[in-house]
């Protein structure tokens, strides 16, 4: 038992430092799923097996995979600068964090926690039942509201997310002749090409190894030239 | 496997990620790490449902899970909208709510 | 008392109703406007006659009627009623004002005929009838102020009727700022009126006046002479009458005859009481009107412009009405006579002058009249009655109210009296001259007419006019005064003279105004009328360009009251900036520096506030572990 905890405790620090600071945002997002996999077995091992399992289907199977969905959404660019524009921010949360800990531990170090009750009482009818009875009962005013809460958002993710289509949409036929009468009758360049990287956002290179904007897709090249130019220095070093 | 290594382990992951969150500039990291947040305190709450032999711990973290759910769901979709409009994730180019 | 006699407020109803409806109902009366702006002070005069004729019914000491008409302050002690006191006096400018009044509103309808204003002017001069009726009716002193109000209210608005013009407009402003200065003076009378007496009307006032000191009783004399030197154009206040030309010379005529400068005169004999019981407060108001009436007539000597001219008479005339008032009950009877006969041929030669101004096409220069004798015949003869009457030509009107107020000055006695009366003889020398010099100028000689002009008879509606004032130029002096048919009438209202003079032209005073009158009409002969005179004027001596300055009146006030005034209000604007307001801004400036700097704070990242909250949670955290341990 203790080696479990022990063994789970530091993956779960561990990955969970990876993740803010691993420069890459589709890394942070399987730390995080590394974090949240061992909790899961944290919460299975302290009787609460429905809870394990929700965290594993909702937060691993479900939260994770919208985050990396949006990552997907919004254009995975090889990595964040993890160049800290505002002065003292870090020390400060450095030292915040500290004091946080610390202060939580002498807190915790002085409260009489007492003997663990345990919960084979509770359980005794079998933990899913038994949450299922309070759920219904004692909390079933919260659980409505709940539901409530997840049509609500469920509306405000639909509304915030649309987009009114401003001009009809094109035809087959207009599509075509937009290729084919338009500056680049042959296929774009790939990205990729000569690349030093296969990541999405980084151009293609032309013969001359100049970089290829068009090989980016224009929902992707949303940096500046030169801060991808910055950025590939940095990879070479 | 004594409650006070679990709730210590809790405030240690509590804090990585409000550190994440102080720290980080992409929006979508930094809702990463609330949800580790959110996560640490869950894992305090089904602590505390163990040491005090009820279920109610587990049915407040039940409720954490579907709030949080909630709140990714809008929370990403303004992230989407901003980056429509935007072109960019950071959060520190959003600054224009200011003095 | 019999009935009729509270009919009286229709006498100011009539001409207020009208003014009201004229100025209120606006364009759509314009077409009848003008009839019933004339028809109303018609019929206010009609009612004037009837009640003259009543009053003459009644025996002497029963002609004192109080009409009281509502309450209109009713405030604990401070009780003031709506009254109007209705006796010779009341009645004597009741008639003046009505009858002249409507003549000029008649002459007003050819004169402002091609005016698309019309109708708005006459809603003025019915507004101004109206104050004025209710300045000489009123039964107090506080609603006496109101008709005081009105008749600078209307003033202004007439001086500026054309406000297009900016010179009017100025002239307007000027009259109204001028008049203020006065009405302060009468403001604060009252105020120390009803202080004294506890109250403001007229009866309780003359009756205690022996009750208060003399001290009392010559701050209010000077005061209320204050307020009458403003209404009257006298000095120190004349500035404003001169400027006043700017007006349309119908309005000229009525300021100057029938209505405004004649509430001073007014206001001086109606408080007759208190000035009897303040012998230097009388002194004054004689002073002031001997000094005014040399003062006009000298400014009447070096004016060109006719209507200037005759605006400087009405000065010097206004001042021998004074001159008189001052004398006390000995005078107030002659003050009155002079003032009524001079509102016929003042009235006369202001009509007049307007014809001719008519004819030539608004010149009022002059120097580029002449010879329209031929050419104006009913205009010439009309104006020269009244230009005989205003000189003292035996037999006309000014001969014996202009002669009874010198005789009157000499029998005050001492060497004020001696000196008074030498200066009413200079000023009836004067006034000859300048006057036979308007004529001369005016209808002799040669035709210095502008290019293009072609001067003609004006239009019966106009004419008329000046031929019923014309006759009243003649005769009114004559009916007044023989048989001392004046001072019979007011005896009721005024108080008697101590001693009673039957009016006899062959005294030694007597012979010297004639003297005098003769002297200055040949003057003007040998200057103007036997030489040609040139069409620019010439340089002339110090006096004449004093006279032609107004003897420097505006300089006066203005060195003394305006430039002083604007470095005191700079002062005072200085220091509200720099100190008072300086004091506030610098707070302001303190605030808003430091909010400026406390809002730095916001900086708009989204990561520095999560830090103030993330910092802001440890500090609860330690707060709670602080308490608790």
């Amino acid at each position: 038992m203790s080696v479990l905890f022990w063994l789970l405790a530091v993956a779960s620090v561990a990955a969970a430092l990876g993740m803010i600071f691993s420069r890459r945002a589709v890394y942070s997002a399987l730390m995080l799923a590394v974090v949240m996999l061992s909790l899961a077995v944290l919460y299975a091992v302290q009787d609460a097996p429905f809870l394990a399992f929700v965290q594993v289907i909702v937060y691993t199977g479900a939260v994770l995979m919208l985050f990396l969905f949006v990552l997907m959404l919004v254009g995975v660019d090889s990595s964040d600068s993890l160049v800290e524009t505002l002065r003292g921010q870090r020390f400060a949360a450095t030292v915040a964090a500290l004091g946080f800990v610390l202060l939580l531990a002498v807190g915790v170090g002085n409260a009489a926690l007492g003997d663990v009750a345990g919960l084979a009482g509770a359980n005794a009818g079998g933990n899913l039942q038994a949450v299922a009875g309070l759920i219904f009962t004692r909390y079933v005013f919260a659980f409505e509201v709940t539901s409530a809460l997840l049509i609500t958002a469920a509306l405000a993710a639909m509304v915030l997310a649309h987009r009114e289509r401003r001009h009809p949409k094109l035809s087959q036929k207009e599509l075509a002749k937009q290729r084919f009468l338009g500056p680049h009758p042959t296929p774009l360049p790939p990205p990729g090409v000569y690349a030093r990287h296969n990541a999405v956002d980084m151009p293609a290179r032309l013969p001359d190894g100049s970089p290829a904007e068009l090989s980016v897709s224009p929902v992707i090249s949303r940096r500046e030239p030169e801060r991808r130019e910055e950025i590939e220095e940095g990879e070479k070093q | 496997m004594t409650p006070i290594n679990l709730i210590v382990l809790s405030f240690v992951l509590f804090t990585i990620g409000a550190v994440g969150v102080l720290v980080r500039r992409n929006a979508i990291v930094m809702f990463m790490c609330v949800e580790l947040m959110l996560n640490a305190a869950n894992l305090a709450f089904v602590t505390f449902a163990r040491m005090h032999g009820n279920l109610d711990g587990q049915i407040a973290a039940f409720f954490v899970m579907v709030v949080a759910a909630a709140e990714v769901v809008v929370g990403l979709a303004i992230i989407v909208s901003i980056f429509r409009t935007r072109r960019t994730a950071s959060v520190d180019d959003a600054n224009l709510l200011k003095y | 008392m019999g009935t009729g006699l509270e009919w009286a407020w229709l006498l100011i109803a009539l001409p207020l109703v009208s003014g009201a409806v004229l100025l209120i109902g606006g364009r759509r009366t314009d077409r009848w406007g003008h009839l019933l702006g004339v028809a109303t002070p018609l019929a206010s005069f009609a009612i004037g006659v009837y009640l003259f004729a009543r009053m003459l019914g009644l025996p002497p000491e029963e002609r004192h009627h109080d009409v009281s008409l509502f309450s209109w302050i009713p405030v604990g002690s401070f009780q003031v009623d709506v009254g109007l006191l209705l006796d010779p006096l009341a009645i004597c400018f009741v008639l003046l004002i009505t009858g002249v009044g409507s003549l000029i509103h008649i002459y007003s309808v050819g004169y402002m005929a091609d005016d698309p204003d019309r109708r708005r002017f006459f809603g003025y001069l019915n507004l101004f009838v109206a104050a004025m009726l209710l300045l000489v009716l009123a039964d107090n002193f506080l609603v006496l102020y109101v008709g005081w109000e009105g008749v600078g209210l209307a003033s202004y608005l007439l001086i500026g009727f054309w406000y297009y013009k900016p010179s009017a407009a100025v002239a307007a402003k000027k009259a109204f700022i001028v008049n203020r200065v006065g009405d302060f003076g009468l403001s604060v009378a009252i105020m120390i009126m009803f202080t004294t007496f506890g109250t403001v009307s007229f009866g309780p006032i003359f009756d205690n006046v022996d009750a208060a000191g003399t001290g009392v009783v010559t701050a209010i004399g000077l005061l209320l002479l204050l307020g009458a030197t403003g209404k009257s154009a006298q000095l120190p206040l004349q500035s404003w009458l001169l400027d006043a030309m700017e007006g349309p010379t119908p309005v000229s005529a009525l300021i100057h005859a029938a209505t405004m400068v004649t509430a001073g005169v007014y206001l001086v004999v109606r408080a007759g009481p208190i000035f009897e019981a303040a012998p230097q407060a009388q002194l004054a108001v004689a002073i002031v009107g001997a000094a005014t009436a040399l003062f006009g007539a000298i400014i009447g000597c070096g004016k060109d412009d006719i209507k200037k001219a005759l605006a400087a008479s009405t000065m010097s005339q206004i001042g021998y009405m004074h001159l008189a008032a001052g004398l006390g009950p000995a005078g107030y009877a002659f003050a009155i006579a002079h003032l009524l006969a001079h509102g016929f041929f003042k009235a006369g030669l202001f009509l007049g002058a307007g014809s001719v101004m008519h004819a030539m096409k608004d010149e009022v220069d002059m120097r580029r009249y002449g010879g329209l004798a031929r050419v104006m015949p009913v205009t010439f003869v009309t104006f020269g009655f009244g230009y005989l009457a205003i000189v003292g030509f035996p037999g006309l009107s000014g001969y014996f109210t202009k002669d009874a107020i010198i005789e009157a000055t000499f029998a005050f006695g001492g060497t004020a009296g001696t000196l008074l009366g030498a200066a009413a003889l200079l000023g009836a020398l004067l006034t000859a001259f300048y006057m036979s010099r308007v004529m001369f100028m005016t209808f002799f000689g040669d035709r210095r007419w502008a290019d293009g002009v072609h001067p003609h008879e004006s239009p019966r509606v106009m004419t008329w006019p000046m031929i019923a004032l014309a006759v009243g130029s003649v005769a009114a002096g004559a009916v007044f005064t023989l048989g001392g048919r004046m001072v019979t009438f007011l005896e009721s209202a005024v108080g008697a003279p101590e001693e009673h003079h039957a009016f006899n032209p062959f005294t030694p005073i007597g012979l010297a105004t004639l003297a005098a009158m003769v002297l200055g009409a040949v003057i003007a002969w040998t200057s103007f009328g036997r030489r040609p005179v040139p069409s620019t004027a010439p340089k002339g001596s110090f006096v004449t360009v004093a006279a032609r300055r107004d003897l420097y009146g505006d300089a006066v006030n203005e060195s003394v009251f305006m430039r002083p005034g604007q470095w005191l209000t700079r002062t005072l604007v200085f220091f509200d900036n720099r100190g008072v307001d300086g004091l506030v801004n610098t707070l302001a400036a303190f605030v808003g520096g430091t909010s400026g700097r406390v809002r730095r704070l916001q900086t708009g990242f989204v990561r520095s506030y999560a830090m103030a909250m993330f910092v802001g949670a440890v500090a609860v955290v330690a707060a709670l572990l602080l308490v608790r341990l």
